[in-house]
């Protein structure tokens, strides 16, 4: 059973690097999102967001709807915590 | 169990530092926009006040300035501020978080503003309860 799990492991990640094998290299100028989006942004962030900051326009603006969800899913936490570990509404003794 | 300390220095210095903190988490969320920073990171950073009064003078101190019950309003209240937004852009007649519609001067520079302000309260809300209740938990 051991064997089996190690194999289908490796196998996996066979297929990971793989895959990987076919991504742009680490800063290669002529890959597909430097050589389009990238210098969109860089050149039009000032004009077309009002803002300096090139890493908080794309957060906030161009990816505004990702960050959304992105917040979206601290609240699930904090709505978990409070399912998990929250006690049932009774009175307590006030404390501080 | 996290037992209250009784160093009085410890807790002197916390609370002497607290404030500090907060308003460093403050300016973390309204310059991230020219620098780095933004939400996320001034709402931990501001969450982080909040734990460091409890690490040093046990959940009382914690509870009395951010009590349980409001908690998760703030947490809700980030994450509605957001969307509140990104609907108040839909009602101006614009796609969902087009900030260029709001009537207010620098709107998109506003407008992001506005969502990090969202984010940092939720964050800052989540850090607080997830101390709080995984201390209370007994």
């Amino acid at each position: 059973m051991k064997a089996l799990y190690w194999l289908l492991t490796l196998v996996t990640g066979g297929f990971l690097m793989y895959g990987a094998l076919d991504m742009p290299r680490f800063g290669d100028p002529n890959s597909a999102p430097n050589t389009h989006v990238s210098p969109r942004y860089i050149e039009d962030v000032l004009k077309e967001t009002e803002v300096p900051n090139l890493v908080t326009a794309v957060l906030a603006d161009y990816r505004g709807f990702d960050t959304m969800f992105e917040t979206t899913v601290v609240f699930a936490a904090g709505i978990s915590v409070l399912l998990i570990l929250g006690k049932p509404r009774r009175k307590k003794e006030s404390e501080g | 169990m996290i037992h209250q300390q009784d160093s009085v220095i410890v807790r002197t210095i916390s609370r002497f530092l607290v404030p500090f903190i907060q308003c460093f988490g403050l300016y973390v969320i309204m310059h991230g926009h020219s620098s780095p920073g933004g939400g996320f990171q001034g709402g931990v950073i501001l969450g982080a006040s909040f734990i460091l009064l409890g690490v040093a003078g046990g959940l009382g101190e914690v509870k009395l300035r951010f009590p349980t019950k409001l908690l998760m309003v703030f947490v809700s209240l980030g994450v509605l501020i957001y969307g509140g937004i990104g609907f108040l852009c839909l009602l101006l007649g614009a796609n969902f978080l087009n900030y260029g519609v709001l009537p207010i001067s620098l709107p998109r520079y506003m407008g992001m503003f506005g969502i990090e302000l969202g984010v940092g309260i939720t964050v800052m809300a989540v850090m607080v309860s997830l101390y709080e209740y995984l201390v209370d938990f007994d």
